[in-house]
This record gives structure tokens, sequence and C-alpha cells, in this order.
């Protein structure tokens, strides 16, 4: 899929947003940032509700918007879920997903109902059809407003926090949702959040936004794997693994996962084996041994080779990127521990991780 | 009961009420929807100039729309050039007048409920794929219902209200500019005190059963 080109230059008091990007024409990518770092304007000049004085705009091969060309909100083929549900009030829920359904063309020329078919059932509320929306709970109004927005058959779906204005339990009920679609949708997803744990489940691509500006953008693996510029998911540096649920311990309660040439075990959550899944470790949980510990708490220790060493944020600690089989982990310690194992590129060291997220 | 002459002038006076308010759906609509949503700097002084009926005397709009409507005013050569002829004194001219008396009556609950409805649902719309026109019609307007009927019902109320402007533009023919405030006025020049009593109560529950409808219909709670 061609990739989507972003060239925009806006100034307004106060504010400014200067990028030039090229987000990936596929998977789900998170532009991250703090309130303020002009994630949902950007988004919104992507859909075309805001104008960029200066910018140019691709969507695989087609001019949104250049010196000569804009194209109206109406006519750009993309699907945007807002952060308040908005649904029409005037409208059922049905009435709400056939608004956008009757107005776009179906993929095959006629009006066939597919998108939004599959959107009742990729959202699961088919029993929500007739219901008014101020009968709706929030996660059900959230739901709709997803499905509203794939129901016109979008060629890209647009995110604007679709799950800031939920409670906890709410998101936890969403969230499960976004994975779906993440599995089984084939059109790219741009996803703007200021929450970590929605990024590292849902994202394939992290694009982090600071003051207007693009801080790091690249695959989510890699780009939380780099030591010049620890990106913070949340309160720590850390990674995230993608791998598949491949045996369950029914006597100690444990999963194990095997990512790209590590395996690790976790807590077992009910999750069904050979499902994919992702796993957070954060580099304060993983500790460097030069030889294997084998009277140790600590359940997942695997062979790795140091790949480099970099600062982190205080002067007593270093970062350490390692590499275990094709899986890249984080690690910190002391500048005084790193100096007293040795620690360089190409030595072959143990690490013991004593906590694992399944995500 | 009722007399002839009383009944006329209070057909006259639906009739009068209801052209206006009709004439003021087409005209004050766009007026509020541009009103609501522009960031131009004409807004100020566009929004104070309707808003001035609401603060003239009556007798002094009607003096502006007399001389205006004047064989030597403005809107008058122009009717005589049409060949309408001159619109003093007929019920055209009352109608012309009550539109503009009228217009602030219209366009500001209208205004009002395009403004409170913000830019979020046409958005919407617009990423639905809904051009501006379309969202228009299928959002805004659906969206502000509750604004029409206020808008509505007090355009055709003050309408049947009016009286200065009356005096002033249409004088006092019967059935054509004789409307139900001005036929209350000459019963109690004439001192038939008990005619204009009548005439007067049925105005009194008129304008007492509009203003319940209207605040019946508004919504107790904001709608989300």
């Amino acid at each position: 899929m061609d990739p989507i080109e972003v060239r925009l230059r806006l100034t307004w008091p106060g504010f400014s947003l200067e990028l030039d990007e090229r987000l990936p024409g596929r998977g789900v990518t998170a532009l991250f940032g703090p309130s303020g770092c002009g994630k949902t304007t950007l988004l919104r000049c992507i859909a075309g509700l805001e104008r960029a004085p200066q910018g140019r705009l691709a969507f695989q091969g087609e001019v949104w918007q250049d010196a000569g060309t804009w194209v109206p909100t109406h006519r750009r083929p993309l699907g945007y879920v807002f952060q308040e549900p908005s649904l029409f009030p005037h409208l059922t829920v049905l009435g709400n997903l056939r608004f956008g359904q009757r107005r776009s063309p179906a993929p095959g020329g006629t009006a066939a109902p597919s998108g939004l078919d599959q959107a009742v059932e990729l959202l699961g509320i088919g029993p929500l059809l007739e219901r008014r929306p101020e009968r709706l709970s929030g996660g059900e109004r959230q739901r709709v407003g997803i499905a509203r927005a794939l129901a016109v058959n979008p060629r890209i779906l647009l995110m604007d926090e679709p799950l800031a204005a939920l409670d906890h339990q709410r998101k936890q009920e969403i969230l499960p949702y976004l994975e779906r679609l993440h599995e089984r949708l084939s059109i790219p997803v741009l996803y703007v959040s200021h929450a970590p744990d929605e990024v590292a489940r849902l994202a394939d691509h992290l694009v982090v936004l600071e003051a207007g500006r693009v801080l790091a953008s690249g695959p989510l693996q890699e780009t939380l794997a780099r030591l010049d510029l620890p990106i913070r998911l949340g309160e720590d540096a850390g990674v995230v693994l993608e791998g598949r649920v491949a045996e369950r311990d029914q006597r100690w309660h444990l999963l194990r996962v095997d990512c790209a040439g590590a395996s690790l075990w976790v807590r077992d959550t009910g999750v069904a084996i050979g499902r994919q899944v992702r796993v957070r470790i954060l580099a304060r949980d993983v500790s460097v041994t030069l030889n294997q510990a084998h009277a140790s708490s600590i359940v997942n220790t695997l062979p790795a080779r140091v790949a480099a060493l970099g600062e982190d944020s205080h002067p007593a600690l270093a970062l350490v990127r390692l590499q275990a089989g094709a899986a890249t982990v984080l690690a910190r310690v002391t500048h005084r521990s790193a100096d007293l194992l040795g620690l360089a590129p190409g030595l072959a060291v143990w690490i013991q991780i004593k906590a694992v997220a399944l995500l | 009961m009722l007399t002839d002459a009383d009944l006329q002038s209070i057909w006259l006076t639906l009739r009068l009420a209801g052209l206006v308010t009709a004439i003021l759906f087409f005209v004050g609509t766009p007026m509020a929807w541009w009103l609501a949503r522009t960031r131009s700097r004409w807004k100020g002084p566009v929004g104070a100039v309707v808003a001035l009926p609401l603060v003239l005397p009556p007798s002094v709009l009607g003096f502006y729309l007399l001389v205006a409507m004047g064989p030597n005013g403005p809107v008058g050569q122009l009717t005589q050039a049409l060949g309408i002829g001159l619109l003093p004194f007929t019920f055209l001219g009352l109608v012309v007048a009550s539109v503009f008396y009228s217009f602030p009556f219209m366009v500001q609950p209208l205004q009002n409920a395009f403004e409170s409805m913000g830019t979020r649902p046409l958005e919407v719309a617009a990423t639905l794929r809904a051009s501006p026109l379309d969202a228009f019609f299928s959002v805004a307007l659906p969206l502000a219902a509750p604004g029409f009927l206020t808008a509505g019902i007090l355009t055709f109320a003050h309408t049947v209200g009016e009286f200065g402007v009356v005096l002033m533009i249409g004088g006092n023919i019967p059935g054509v500019t004789r409307v139900a405030s001005v036929q209350i006025y000459d019963h109690v020049e004439a001192m038939e005190y008990g005619d204009a009593h009548r005439l007067a109560a049925v105005m009194l529950v008129f304008s007492f059963l509009v203003l319940l409808a209207v605040y019946s219909a508004r919504p107790n709670r904001p709608k989300g």
C-alpha cells in the first residue's frame, strides 16, 4: 500500500504545527503525545476539518491538498471517530449508521450494505439498532460511533482519542473491539492517543509528537527500543513484543508466549492458546547478569547479547539494548554495574525479566 | 358576541401573521444561519440592525418605513416603477412593514438554536459524506426544530400584537388594514367598552395559549 504523504505547516497564536511525514498505508499508526502537542490538529488537517494554510496531503496517490487543490471533507474517502461519539440525537442507531452509508459509494458500485453489516457485526451492536442514542451507555455510543465511521466503506479510518472520554471499565469493554478491528481491517488506521496502554496494545507504527513537531516516527517495536531517544510510553521506557500463546501451565497458572526468538512466561489471564498477543517489558524490570542464575525467583531468564549502551534520564543510569533472539529488550542498569560487568556491544549475557505484562 | 367587524379584523390579523411568519421562515433562516456561523467583522453591525425593532418605538420604525415606501422614498419609487403602486395603506404594505418589525423574533431564536448545536454535528456530517447544503437540511434543520417552533410561534404572536407600525403604515381601513389591535383601539375611542372587552379577552387568551405552547415545548433538559 502506498504511504500517506503529510506535509503541513500551520501557525496559530501560541501554537504551531510543522511536519513532513510519510505514514504507512497499512496497519495502525498511533499519533502519540501529551495534550496540546498537535496530534488532534494533525488528524483534523488530514480529515479536512482544519485547513493548514501551507501543505501537501496525498493519500495513496490522490492529492487531497496542495497549493492548487483542496478536497473538502465530504469528498475524502475516510471514516472519522470523534472523541465524543457525537451521534445524531434525532436519528436511531440504525439511522446514524445509514446516514453515511447512503451517501457513500459501495466498493462494488452498487448500494451493497456490506460495510454496514460488517461494522454492526465487528462492533457487536446488532441489538442496539432500533435504540435512540440517549438510551445508550457511553461505551455503546462510542461503539456505534466507530461502526458509523466504518459503514461508509472508508479507505482510511481516523480515530481521535476514541476512548479518552470513557472511564476505565468502559475502556476495557471497547479495547477488545478495537483489537478485532486491528486484526480484521485491511485499511490503514490513524489513532490519536495520549494513553500508553492503548498505543502499546494497538499500534503497529508510532509517531511521537511534541509541541507540534515529530519527535520520532517508525515501527512501534523499533521506535520503543531506541536508545538515543528513549520514548516513554507513560511512566517508563520499555519495549513491546508481539508473540503467540504457545502453552498453558495449569499447575502454576502461567502461559508461555513465544515471541520472536524468546519464550516468556506470563500470568494466565485466560487467553486461548494460539492467540496473537502483545507483552510489554519495562526497562526497569530487566536486569543483566554474566552467568545464568539458577537459584532465583525470577521466572523469565534469557540468554542475550548486548547491542548498544545509552544514557538514561539520570547520570547514574544507563539504558542497555539487548538482543534476545530476534527480540529487542531494554534494560536499565547503573553505570557502575555496567562498568563492573564490562558491558559492551557484542558481550553475551543473561537477562532476568522481573515482570512481563500481557497486554 | 363578536361583531362582523370584529371577526373581519381577527381574520385579517391571522392572515397577516400567517403570511409574515411564512415569509420570515425563508428570509430569517439564512440570516440566522449566517449570524450563527460567520466570523466576519460585519456580524456585530448586522446583528444590531436585526435587533433594532426590539428596542425602537414602533412609531419610529413605522415612520421611516412610511417615508421609504412613500411616493418620494426609494422603496416607493421602486414599487411605482414596477407597477405595483404605493404600499402604504395597503395589505401588502402591512405585510412588508410587519416583516421588518418581526424580523428579530424569527432570527434570534433560530440563531440561538444554530449556535447551541455547535459545529460538531456538521463536522460529523461532513465525515459521513454530506455536503454542506446536505448537512444543513439533514442535520442542522432537524436539530434546530425546537428553535423553529419557538421562532415561528413568537413571530406569529408578535405580528398579531403589533399596533404602532400598523397605524403608521396601514392606517385603519376595514378589511384591508384594520387588524384586531386597531379594532380594539376603535372600540375604546368610540366608548364601546363591552366590545373592546370581548375582543381584548380573545387576544389575551390567544397570547396566553401561545406562550403556554412555547414554554411546554421547551425541553426541560438539554439533549445529548
